[in-house]
């Protein structure tokens, strides 16, 4: 599975939104996720892809393109 | 002092979680005590419990709510709703200011505390969520009902164990009577069977072990019984003045019309053996209603199944009621619905309304071999018709915590 899907299925999967509604360029605001469910999701994509993402790394992070093109450097 | 009455109810209990299941069960004698299937008890002297089966959180929140809070507070949530249909309050127009919630528990969210504990041991500090402390905190029943209903007014909780909901329902009763709210939605939750729970009332010896019979296990005032049945759910109730009830023509359930509390300043666990602290609450609470003794037709009782508890409640209504003690009537809701800690107050007052409002007076069950110490009228297996104008409804906590409401079948 592309680092993409296993992105999204993770996403769909903690914050119980449809995956089909997820994009690219779709925002945590677009899903509602607050500052909780971030770090929540953050922890989620840590233990799958064996990472570790800094709080700084985070703030970076706004959109679910942001978190794919961030792992694929990392992975 | 303003009037307050209540106009909506909500429960959640191992006897079901609508109020007309609840009530049926109450007065046909049913026991909500089964083996425990939530979790593996193989290794534990107490194996029974009263479980709401088949609970599903997502029939009153969405599914992302429901994951990140505790089993009490989805449990809360779905009573409160419950309520807040039943005083008929979603078609009305409020000032949500002036409506608030106080909703206790005795425990909190230790399932979560369990969950995160194993993730903490196992996968380190790194993996703790960040919805653990918001889950786990006492007050998150009554945050995530004011978040749900949009309710501004006062918003707290109580901690007094398994007196929690009674003293909210009081205090509730107070911030109304006083004007610092019209409206509140008060009660308790509870969700305390698991793991940790579980192995600590068991370590101090609480617990029935009763696993052979687990519809018999809970036996208020018998002879043989051996301990409580822990069991889970919630209860709440909506306060509101009588004047707002009147002008918006709400059904009333009956009048709250006192509130006693004490401590026994004796021990941790047990209750003073003068049965002084349940006899003050009692004692208060007729005093704040402006009531005598003879008044009263109905004490629900704390009524748990452990000996000192039965023992020294039936005393402290002796020493208070006098020749009175045996002739109004004394039942237990926890021999039906085992004891849901902090929720069991709320649940219990909720049964006394409906006790006052069907004119029919629910049993203690499995009462079958009496016990000399235990000798008032506990309305013995079979309910039985009677007509309830003036109640008591008591709890008592571990940490010496007492309370007692006192409330009123509904006159102009």
């Amino acid at each position: 599975m592309s680092v993409e899907n296993k992105v999204k299925g993770i996403i769909a999967d903690q914050l119980e939104v449809g995956i089909d509604k997820l994009t690219l360029d779709t925002t945590f605001e677009d899903i509602d996720a607050d500052s909780l469910d971030i770090v929540e999701l953050v922890m989620a994509l840590e233990e799958e892809f064996d990472l570790e993402i800094s709080d700084q790394e985070i703030e970076n992070i706004k959109t679910v393109g942001d978190i794919v093109r961030y792992i694929e450097s990392k992975v | 002092m303003r009037r307050v009455v209540i106009t909506g109810i909500g429960v959640m209990t191992p006897l079901g979680s609508d109020k007309n299941i609840f009530w049926n069960s109450l007065v046909n004698g049913k026991s909500g005590i089964s083996k425990v299937e939530s979790f593996d008890v193989s290794q534990y002297p107490s194996r029974i419990a009263g479980e709401i089966k088949e609970f599903d959180p997502t029939k009153c929140m969405e599914k992302r709510e429901a994951k990140r809070v505790d089993r009490f507070t989805q449990l809360g949530v779905c009573a409160a709703i419950q309520a807040w249909h039943d005083a008929g309050l979603d078609h009305v127009q409020l000032n949500k200011e002036d409506v608030g919630v106080l909703v206790g528990s005795g425990i909190g969210g230790i399932q979560t505390t369990e969950e995160q504990l194993q993730i903490l041991a196992e996968k380190g500090p790194r993996r703790v969520s960040p919805f653990l402390i918001p889950a786990l905190i006492a007050n998150m029943a009554s945050g995530y009902i004011s978040i749900m209903l949009g309710l501004r007014g006062p918003n707290s909780t109580v901690v007094t164990a398994c007196a929690s909901s009674t003293h909210a329902v009081g205090d509730a009763w107070h911030i109304i009577g006083r004007g610092d709210a019209e409206i509140m939605v008060a009660g308790g939750a509870e969700a305390a069977i698991s793991h940790l729970a579980f192995s600590g009332f068991s370590s101090a010896r609480a617990l029935s072990t009763r696993n052979d019979e687990p519809e018999r296990a809970s036996r208020p005032f018998d002879l043989e019984r051996d301990g409580f049945v822990m069991g889970e759910g919630s209860g709440i109730v909506i306060l509101e003045t009588l004047d707002h009830a009147l002008k918006r023509d709400a059904h009333i359930y009956g009048e709250v019309i006192g509130y006693g509390m004490s401590g026994d300043a004796y021990h941790m666990t047990a209750p003073d053996p003068e049965g002084r602290g349940a006899f003050l609450c009692m004692q208060r609470a007729l005093k704040s209603a402006g009531l005598s003794v003879e008044e009263i037709d109905y004490i629900n009782a704390h009524g748990t199944s452990t000996e000192f508890n039965d023992k020294i409640e039936t005393m402290a209504i002796k020493k208070l009621f006098k020749d009175h003690a045996y002739k109004l009537a004394v039942s237990s809701t926890k021999s039906m619905t085992g004891h849901l800690l902090g929720a069991a107050g709320a649940v219990e007052l909720i049964a006394t309304l409906l006790t006052m409002e069907n004119g029919v007076i629910h049993p203690t069950i499995n009462y079958e071999n009496p016990d000399p110490e235990c000798d008032l009228d506990y309305v013995p297996n079979k309910a039985r018709e009677g007509d309830v104008k003036l109640a008591l409804s008591n709890s008592f906590g571990f940490g010496g915590t007492n309370a007692t409401l006192a409330v009123k079948k509904y006159q102009q």
